[in-house]
């Protein structure tokens, strides 16, 4: 059965009208070099039973490992209710509704998403979510140019200690729109941005710059400074923040010390009740400060009253959006991740503040348990001396790759291994521990770890 | 029947032009262009000493249903954005010839400028516009 309802006669009747002879014919300013003929690689279909036992067996060679990995994606505990209330019908939609406000549960579901996220981050406003932390990143980016109407270099600093993956999407979405981002190096003392790196900047038009708190090496960052620093010469804070660790940490509104704190606030949602599912999907968020809202990409959902009087919700702002402003619209994001932050909105309503608060202590203090545990075998120890949040990044008497295979092969996946995209470091490894961890978890991974740095010794 | 007073000049997009005794020109939104736009609530005026070419967008005015670019019909220099269409963006509606004037340009020595046309012109434009 085909689910396409134009019939060839209706298709027909559909270009006549439009005066064109063919639907190829509709793409044809695409230029034929950047044309597909065919798809390669994408095998032929298959039928529910055939893709069941397929994934089925997918996820069995995936096995339950006790994963020790953060490096932008966090285990947590997701309580039963969670999805059990997010897979209802009524809330089972990937998106915004194409009928918005006769959706009236789920915008204001989304309202109180917004209403959550603008208070942990200490901000005024949030859009309705993003694609993920990396996109939120580049659309910040974007949007810090038009913002930031004193700068017009369209240059954005970004130090090497933002997760690496997040550079890379922010240099392909938003470099191909005149973005110019401009690595920062950290200290290797402490791997945190150097603000002598920073300093360098002063003098010259920047756009803005980007922080990330903690940051990929799960230190500590010394917001205040950076804040102060930039706010003095004109540039934009863009934050990247874990929201868990805004339960603890002070929300980047709060930022600096001339009272004004980040400018705008982005990050990957996925620690609030989005399971690690191999990689996604996650979801973005996004805030800002009321007089910029306007240059906010996506979906917003305001509160207002009906002709009645009757309080409801609606979609504000959308004069901005490309389905209104077509080339001039502020992104090209006209939705946003609805099923995803409906499981953060009852996570974070199950959860409360306090709840919240708890997680995040509880993975602090496994990570520092984890730690001290690791450091204690031989040939391992701390890159950096500074506090740290839920991961951090410690150094080896040798090759990670084969002692990371070692622990895979018992069911542990020690962390990231960092050779490949901070080779400067030396055998590093960033580690991290939430809450699922238990102390006998630690121990498995010791245990472990001190086999597999003993085999690797014999090896040598 | 829209309102077009006779002595001031007018753009086939729908803007104003005064010239003020200083020298300077005074550029606003006609009162059929407010009309078409609906309730603004939103108006982004130029930052004083931005240099605009003529036809550059110039200002923005943002009503619930759309958001329209206003084009600079003269060349030159933005001497002030109107400050006080932040808070009161209902002014383009309400006063489009007085309090709702978008910005203020210094047309720069020999100014290119748009066509412009007579308030008599621009009546017969619109009663084009409308048949």
């Amino acid at each position: 059965m085909a689910f396409i309802p134009h019939t060839p006669a209706d298709v027909e009747a559909m270009l006549a009208t439009i005066g064109v002879s063919s639907i190829e014919q509709l793409f044809d300013e695409i230029p034929a070099n950047l044309r597909v003929k065919s798809l390669n690689g994408v095998p032929v279909g298959l039928n529910e039973m055939q893709v069941g036992r397929l994934m089925s067996e997918r996820a069995r060679a995936d096995g339950r490992p006790l994963c020790f990995i953060g490096a932008g994606a966090y285990e947590h505990h997701i309580p039963s209710a969670v999805w059990a209330i997010t897979t209802r019908g009524e809330f089972y939609s990937a998106y915004t509704p194409y009928q918005a406000e006769a959706s009236q549960g789920t915008l204001q579901l989304i309202y109180e998403y917004q209403s959550m996220i603008a208070s942990l981050t200490g901000m005024d406003v949030s859009n309705a979510s993003l694609y993920d932390g990396a996109s939120a990143v580049a659309e910040a980016s974007l949007m810090a140019v038009r913002a930031n109407r004193k700068s017009k270099s369209l240059r954005v600093l970004v130090p090497r200690t933002v997760n690496p993956i997040y550079r890379r999407v922010a240099v392909a979405t938003a470099g191909n729109q005149g973005v110019r981002f401009e690595e920062v190096a950290f200290s290797p003392e402490s791997g945190l941005t150097s603000l002598d790196a920073l300093k360098k900047y002063e003098g010259e038009d920047i756009t803005a710059v980007v922080v990330q708190q903690p940051n990929f090496f799960g230190q500590l960052e010394d917001v205040d400074a950076i804040t102060d620093w930039a706010h003095s010469h004109g540039i934009f804070v863009i934050a990247v923040v874990n929201p868990t660790s805004l339960a603890l940490l002070r929300p980047p509104g709060e930022w600096g010390t001339q009272g004004k704190g980040a400018d705008i606030v982005v990050g990957d949602g996925q620690p609030l009740g989005v399971p690690l599912s191999s990689g996604g999907p996650y979801f973005g968020f996004m805030t800002t400060r009321t007089e910029y809202v306007r240059q906010m990409p996506g979906r917003i959902v305001g509160r207002t009253v009906d002709l009645n009087g009757r309080p409801g919700f609606t979609l504000t702002l959308q004069a901005r959006e490309q389905h209104i402003r077509r080339a001039k619209a502020t992104s090209n994001i006209c939705t946003n991740q609805g099923l995803l932050v409906t499981a953060a909105t009852i996570y974070m309503s199950l959860m409360g503040s306090t709840g919240l608060e708890r997680t995040a202590a509880a993975s602090h203090a496994r990570a520092k348990d984890l730690v001290a545990a690791l450091t204690a075998v031989k040939g391992v120890r701390r890159a950096f001396a500074g506090p740290f949040f839920h991961e951090t990044v410690l150094l080896f008497d040798r090759p990670v790759a084969p002692i990371l295979t070692s622990l895979a092969s018992r069911g542990i996946l020690g962390g990231l291994d960092l050779s490949d995209s901070f080779p400067e470091l030396g055998y590093a490894l960033l580690v991290c521990a939430t809450e699922t961890k238990s102390l006998s978890d630690i121990n498995s991974y010791v245990t472990a770890l001190g086999d597999a740095m003993q085999s690797a010794v014999r090896a040598a | 029947m829209s309102n077009v007073p006779p002595d001031l000049q007018y753009t086939k997009t729908h803007e104003w032009v005064r010239r003020l005794p200083d020298g300077t020109v005074e550029i606003g939104i006609t009162d059929h262009a407010q009309h078409a736009l609906g309730d603004l609530v939103f108006v982004e005026v130029p930052d004083t000493d931005k240099t605009v070419k003529v036809g550059d967008p110039a200002a923005v005015v943002e009503s619930v249903k759309a958001a329209s670019d206003v084009y600079s019909p003269v060349a030159g220099v933005v001497t002030q954005g109107n400050p006080g269409l932040a808070a009161e963006p209902e002014a383009v509606n309400n006063d489009p010839y007085g309090k709702g004037w978008l910005m203020r340009l210094r047309p720069a020595q020999g100014a290119a400028t748009a066509e412009l046309m007579s308030a008599a012109e621009y009546q017969k434009l619109l009663q084009t516009e409308a048949a």
